[in-house]
């Protein structure tokens, strides 16, 4: 079998080059955080990161934000998902449509159309960083929408509402008892990518001047390198660990997930 | 934005359409059962739909508010119709390099075994670089080939090799292209692997039992059928890169040599005085690229669907 061997050679010979390729930013990564001086190792840039007060505040806004998005979100879209499946079938192309419109609209163009809108969020809402979350909310739109969707798709959610109904449950019941469970796999994915997709988040952060972890990374970049690196590293590791997490939350959707997590991301 | 692959089928095949009742087992929705949509229309009218007109709308007024189309003929000319150029070269440069390196790496995780560790590691960091690289990924950059960085060391300490003889490349579009590579490479992983994933070990058995070799199996099945899913995945690379924002804020603070970047001048406050419509303007040419990208792309996939079934 001549041309298994080479097609072994080859995999072999792609994985090689483009792990290297991938991983040498992160090994580089490590190295540079943990400069001493003179040629020394230390793990100052990593301690830096606990005592700095700033970025602290700013990792704590965007767990924060990541938190409320995500609820949000779930409070938005499923409910309205749901009850359109269920009664008001006329507007699922106008939803899909609001949805997904935000991978039209770069994010940089968004927050030239939401610098004026903020004016008045902070005149009546303050500026708390937290008021972030109704941008955010937006940005994570179409990817929840996706994976709320695919979760809506695979139940029989008229038979289970009709069930629910026929016994005496309230709408409020069928939604919090019924539908929610069914697809819970579902809502834990979308949580899990807005979740990581807010923590990641700067490009509306920046221009709105809130104090975000990625903001206060790129700010500190400018006077500490090995601080930002640090956490750098480990922000991109702890995604890491939500999106490796993510493969293994409903094995039997694996296929679909990567449909979900399509794209135009924070980059 | 449907799938990019429309070749793999969903588990269950149960697509959304499908599963929604065409009106009539409800009867007429009252009108308590359309307040139930008022929330998020309301929400997302107020944070999606309002931002967006403005952006749009404002592109062709002046600073007085009548109408004009001065902001837009500017767009032709000088810096701002550069950065355009440069953005476009940036992003088809850097959407053809992820879509080659990408298809290779999908392909090498394609044949193995689909529960493995290997491809579940690929696919979750393709995942995290793809959308969520942003700010750190130009940091990991810095620590790789900045001035200070491990590769730029090693050569110079050991090979005598000094990365920025000719000039602060790493910041300028070189340097964009190699970093955006590496959010390019992993979203093509991402978008390309369902289609690979879709053919089927079937058709390569059938082309060996009629005497066929690989390369007649890539030139006569598997090339067609990956074919439109590849240049799918292409114009969606090349919309993300024309997106992107945050990785080349992050690395270039002078200058702004792409429209993400110029547009990032007006909301920081270079603005000339009657110009303060033009970055609604560089958003309106940003959203018809990008829709452009994204239209042919939906296009070309309901052309496919309708012969892949």
């Amino acid at each position: 079998m001549g041309s298994l061997v080479k097609q072994r050679v080859l995999r072999t010979v792609i994985l090689l080059i483009l792990g290297v390729y991938f991983i040498l930013p992160l090994i580089a990564m490590a190295e540079f955080s943990t400069r001493g001086k003179n040629n020394t190792r230390s793990l100052e840039s990593w301690t830096a990161i606990v005592d700095d007060d700033g970025l602290m505040e700013a990792l704590t806004n965007s767990l924060l934000l990541s938190v409320t998005s995500a609820v949000l979100m779930l409070v938005l879209l499923v409910p309205t998902m749901a009850w359109i499946r269920l009664r008001l079938p006329q507007l699922q192309r106008l939803v899909e449509f609001l949805c997904l419109l935000p991978l039209a609209i770069p994010a940089i163009v968004l927050v030239v159309g939401m610098a004026p809108l903020y004016a008045w969020v902070n005149y009546f809402l303050g500026d708390s960083p937290l008021t972030l979350t109704f941008a955010y909310t937006i940005l994570v739109l179409p990817f929840a929408y996706r994976a709320v969707d695919a979760g809506l798709a695979a139940i029989d959610l008229k038979t289970l509402a009709e069930a629910a109904r026929s016994l005496g449950a309230s709408w409020f019941t069928v939604l919090w008892k019924v539908v929610v469970p069914n697809i819970r796999v579902a809502l834990i994915g979308a949580s899990l990518l807005s979740v990581a997709l807010v923590l990641g988040e700067f490009t509306i952060a920046s221009l709105l001047n809130f104090d975000t972890l990625q903001v206060q990374v790129n700010l500190l970049g400018k006077r500490n390198a090995g601080v930002s690196i640090a956490v750098s590293l480990l922000s991109l590791l702890f995604a890491f660990v939500l999106l490796f997490a993510l493969s293994y939350v409903g094995q039997r959707r694996r296929q679909t997930v990567a449909e979900e997590e399509i794209p135009l991301g924070s980059n | 934005m449907t799938s990019v692959a429309p070749v793999a089928a969903a588990p269950g095949g149960s697509t959304s359409k499908d599963s929604i009742p065409k009106g009539g087992a409800a009867g007429r929705p009252s009108v308590a059962a359309w307040l139930v949509a008022v929330p998020f229309l309301a929400f997302v009218g107020t944070f999606l739909v309002y931002p967006t007109v403005l952006v749009l709308l404002g592109a062709f007024q002046d600073s007085n508010g009548a109408f004009t189309l001065d902001n837009l003929t500017t767009l032709f000319k000088g810096v701002y119709f550069d950065s355009f150029v440069r953005s476009i070269e940036l992003s088809a440069l850097t959407a053809l390099i992820g879509a080659i390196f990408g298809a290779l790496l999908t392909w090498a995780i394609s044949v193995g075994n689909p529960d493995g560790m290997l491809r579940r590691v690929v696919v979750a960091g393709s995942g995290v670089l793809a959308q969520f690289g942003g700010v750190p990924l130009a940091f990991a950059f810095l620590a790789t080939v900045g001035f200070e960085g491990l590769v730029t060391k090693f050569l110079r300490d050991n090979v005598g090799i000094d990365l920025f003889a000719g000039s602060a490349w790493l910041f300028e579009l070189p340097g964009l292209t190699l970093v955006y590579t590496f959010f390019q490479i992993p979203l093509m992983v991402i978008v390309f692997l369902p289609a690979l994933d879709g053919l089927r070990p079937q058709w390569r058995e059938a082309n060996a039992s009629l005497g066929g070799t690989s390369w007649t199996y890539w030139r006569h099945v598997g090339g067609p059928i990956l074919t439109p899913p590849f240049l799918g995945a292409l114009l969606l690379l090349f919309a993300n890169a024309f997106s992107a924002y945050a990785t080349a804020a992050a690395l270039v603070s002078q200058g702004s040599p792409i429209v993400p970047l110029q547009i990032r001048g007006f909301l920081t406050g270079e603005v000339v005085l009657g110009q303060e419509n033009l970055g609604k303007a560089l958003g309106l040419g940003m959203v018809i690229v990008v829709s452009i990208a994204m239209g042919v792309n939906v296009l070309l996939q309901r052309r496919v669907a309708k012969w892949v079934r």
